[in-house]
């Protein structure tokens, strides 16, 4: 019973998938199975893996958001601006690009549900509109003089395993974070009624209007919480790069909405886990890391991923169908 | 009256620009009865649900009753609050979402409720089931059920939220006959436990079957509410539509010796088997049986959407292989399909563009390849004359024809390629009285003019007074042949129902 159940779960299969592309790359390359490598992994998809948790709650409500990565860039470089000019209080860091984020994505959820215009129309409008506004309005300076606590904070690492040859691996406070989004986003769509509404809302929105279910509200609270987590992946992106740059983030929409329908959100709404969208972050990680370590030209990572993004929606389908076809 | 009954309505009417949805309509119903609304299409069924719900707001003057608190309308809320629940027709639940949390999700308005009880949402859903007297797996996925079970899981997400009145808006009109059945004895059973119900549905046999009182709404107006012990299917459709309805049998006879269509043991492993029949020129042959019998899977068979894997099809003596649907249009053959809504129009393009879609290369100039739009406009004139079919503009979107009219829509787009054989597939599913009648006169006029039509269809009297011959078809074999005049509707309504009702 318990093994048919887990048959049908995409959570499953990914997760096979990268037990498998892990043990190649472990035998193949030297440094894969390693602290460091792994530690290092973990960083550099944090930011990645917040947005990809913010695209999975707007996913499961029927939405669909690409404006996010504009709103991160805003929401940095006004924190960029104000700690580095006025007050460089680490606390700020964090709350204006939480702020900023909520704001826009309430921009995003205002349009979409008084035009009833697709979101997907709306947030690439909107996506277009916040960057190009940000470059205009800062002729695309980076800023480079964060202060002293933003660094500091960012150098803090939670664990370190020595190596014989003397650079310890070193795990990043940074990841904290994105655990941290995990966890809250789980609570959220698994044990509060507005999570479990997003769902119902995802699966039959007019069912979810005659159950009394405030679709505005609903709406109101996923683009924000995307919002709110864009800012705090913004965040978590300059203190691992330590410079604010308007044109770092814009262009990985793709990458996150990958992450997302990979492991297992339907883009029709209604589906999706916290699980999943984690696997589905680690999977694209994976294979860029073995990339990169096997030495393949970065151009062949965009092949990769886009390879790996049809295999799954593929499989996906067929599953569909076999599922369909057995109940019918 | 007042003290038994649930909800008494008076003086209700709603307008809609010029348009009358309702016209000082009455309406009482008494605690504990099965009640059941009938009308046609555009009589004011719905209307009169959404008032009652609180969804719409009826004019002023109007005066809602519900035991004894008299409202000059209602609030969804307040409807909600005095246990008045809607099943709708197309169910309005979470297929995402598991059985259990369906059922329990109303725990999710309550106030101040920020976590979910799962503990909660779980006792909610069985003790439904308890009151429904059913059982089901409360962790899996309504998508994954039959859509009668679904409806069942609404029913009892109904109890759940305390309903005291029942609504059912339509709820058989995608039942098997055993399904049904089922249904009703759920309604019974809640009648037992002091639930009232309001039934709302086309088919007479099924409200004289389940109804203590009957309604009868027609444009808007009440007609009348009578005892079901006290009339009869022939009264009732009288009051629907103001005129006697009595369809004829109006076949005229075909030619036996020329054999159009021979089908020799065709099976398809799952859905059919041994299939064998004749189709002769202008006869119209009957299939009928419960839903999901495999009717739909042999008509696809014979339309080239599902390949076969047994057997022989012989087309005016040469055997032929069905492998595609362009192959099958080619060799003559055409589909209404059954569910006109997702397979025989395209509900927002404009009516004429539907009636020619499956001709398109007649319409084609053959020099520019593009579509000869005055052409076009001369055969939509016809079609539009010769099918009866009530239109505004032709270049109005199909979704603004009654459901009776895009079947016509659908039937004429097949007759128009001059097929030798139209198979069709419950061409009558939905759509009211009066627009089977001419559907009925359509398949006559058809087959007199010599095509051969394969009807298939749940409902008994459509079969008896529309075919040459019948073909009872159960659990994917053809189990019976008769003429009509061999059989009697309550007979053959009894085989169809016959065969045990299958247990979960």
């Amino acid at each position: 019973m318990i093994s048919t159940e887990l048959l049908k779960r995409t959570e499953f299969y990914l997760l096979i998938v990268i037990l498998i592309i892990s043990a190649v790359l472990s035998i193949v390359t030297e440094q894969f199975l390693t602290f460091s490598n792994w530690f290092d992994l973990l960083r550099n998809n944090s930011f990645l893996g917040i947005l990809a948790l913010g695209e999975l709650v707007i996913l499961i409500s029927g939405g669909i958001d690409v404006s996010f990565t504009a709103t991160a860039t805003v929401a940095q470089y006004i924190m960029g601006i104000v700690i580095s000019r006025y007050v460089g209080n680490l606390f700020l860091a964090f709350l204006i690009p939480g702020v900023v984020g909520v704001a826009l994505g309430s921009v995003n959820a205002v349009i979409i549900f008084f035009t009833g215009v697709p979101a997907v129309v709306v947030t690439i409008a909107t996506l277009n509109a916040f960057n190009g506004f940000l470059q205009f309005t800062t002729g695309g300076k980076w800023i480079y003089n964060l202060p002293g606590s933003f660094k500091n904070f960012a150098g803090i690492n939670m664990l370190k395993i020595s190596r014989p040859d003397g650079w310890p691996a070193t795990l990043s406070i940074l990841v904290l974070f994105w655990v941290g989004a995990i966890l809250i986003t789980w609570l959220i769509l698994n044990r509060t009624t507005i999570g479990r509404k997003l769902y119902a809302m995802g699966g039959n929105t007019e069912a979810a209007r005659r159950a009394g279910f405030s679709i505005f509200r609903l709406m109101i609270f996923s683009y924000c919480y995307m919002g709110f987590l864009a800012g705090l992946a913004s965040v978590v992106q300059a203190m691992q790069t330590q410079v604010i740059q308007p044109n770092a983030i814009v262009g990985r929409e793709l990458d996150v909405l990958a992450a997302t329908v990979i492991g297992g959100a339907s883009v029709f709404g209604g589906r999706g886990s916290v699980l999943g969208t984690v696997l589905g972050v680690l999977l694209l990680a994976i294979v860029r890391n073995g990339l990169i370590l096997l030495g393949v030209s970065s151009y062949w990572h965009k092949v990769a991923t886009g390879m790996i993004i049809l295999v799954a929606v593929i499989v996906m389908a067929l599953q569909r169908k076999f599922r369909t076809e057995s109940t019918a | 009256m007042g003290s038994d009954s649930f909800l008494e309505a008076s003086s209700v009417s709603k307008h809609y620009g010029g348009v009358t949805a309702l016209e000082d309509v009455d309406i009482s119903i008494h605690r504990g009865e099965v009640h059941c609304l009938v009308g046609e299409n555009g009589s004011g069924k719905s209307t009169l649900v959404k008032i009652i719900t609180g969804v719409v707001t009826p004019e002023s003057g109007a005066s809602l009753g519900i035991e004894g608190e008299i409202h000059s309308s209602l609030k969804p809320i307040q409807a909600y609050k005095k246990g008045i629940q809607v099943v709708h027709q197309d169910l309005s639940m979470f297929p995402n979402l598991t059985v259990a949390e369906n059922i329990g999700a109303v725990q999710y308005i309550e106030k101040g409720r920020l976590f979910v009880n799962w503990g909660r949402i779980k006792a909610r859903a069985r003790d439904a089931f308890d009151r429904l007297g059913v059982d089901f797996d409360l962790q899996t996925r309504l998508g994954d059920l039959s859509l009668a079970d679904q409806q069942l899981i609404a029913i009892g997400r109904a109890l759940a939220s305390d309903a005291r009145l029942l609504i059912m808006d339509e709820p058989t009109a995608s039942l098997t006959q055993e399904e049904v059945e089922r249904l009703f004895g759920i309604v019974r059973e809640l009648k037992r436990g002091g639930v009232t119900t309001l039934f709302i549905s086309h088919r007479l046999d099924e409200v004289l079957e389940i109804g203590d009182r009957i309604t009868v709404l027609r444009n808007g107006k009440k007609i009348d509410t009578v005892e079901r012990s006290e009339t009869d299917k022939n009264e009732i459709s009288y009051l629907m539509t103001g005129k006697e309805v009595e369809y004829e049998y109006n076949l005229e006879p075909y030619q036996e010796d020329e054999t159009v269509l021979n089908v020799e043991n065709l099976t398809d492993g799952g859905h059919y088997s041994g299939v064998s029949f004749e189709l002769a020129r202008g006869e119209v042959k009957g299939i009928i049986g419960p839903l999901g019998s495999g009717q739909t899977q042999l008509a696809l068979s014979l339309f080239g959407l599902n390949p076969p894997e047994g057997g022989r099809i012989n087309l005016e003596g040469e055997e032929v292989e069905l492998s595609s649907i362009s192959r099958a249009m080619d060799l003559g053959i055409g589909y209404v399909p059954d569910d006109r809504l997702t397979q025989g129009v395209v509900l927002e393009q404009p009516i004429d563009d539907n009636l020619i879609l499956t001709s398109l290369e007649r319409f084609t100039d053959r020099k520019t390849g593009l579509l000869d739009r005055d052409r076009q406009a001369e055969f939509v004139g016809e079609a539009v004359k010769e099918f009866d079919i009530k239109i505004g503009d032709p270049e109005d979107p199909a979704i603004s024809l009654s459901g009776g009219n895009q079947q016509k829509v659908v039937v004429a787009k097949w007759v128009s390629i001059e097929p030798k054989i139209l198979i069709m597939n419950r061409p009558t599913h939905g759509i009211d009285i009066a627009a089977k009648g001419n559907i009925y006169d359509l398949i006559a006029e058809l087959a007199a003019g010599g095509m051969s039509i394969v009807l298939i269809s749940d409902e008994v009297d459509e079969i008896m007074q529309n075919s040459h011959n019948i073909m009872l078809m159960k659990k994917g074999k053809i189990v019976d042949r008769r003429k009509p005049d061999e059989l009697s509707s309550e007979g053959l309504y009894q085989e169809l129902t016959s065969s045990k009702m299958e247990q979960q």
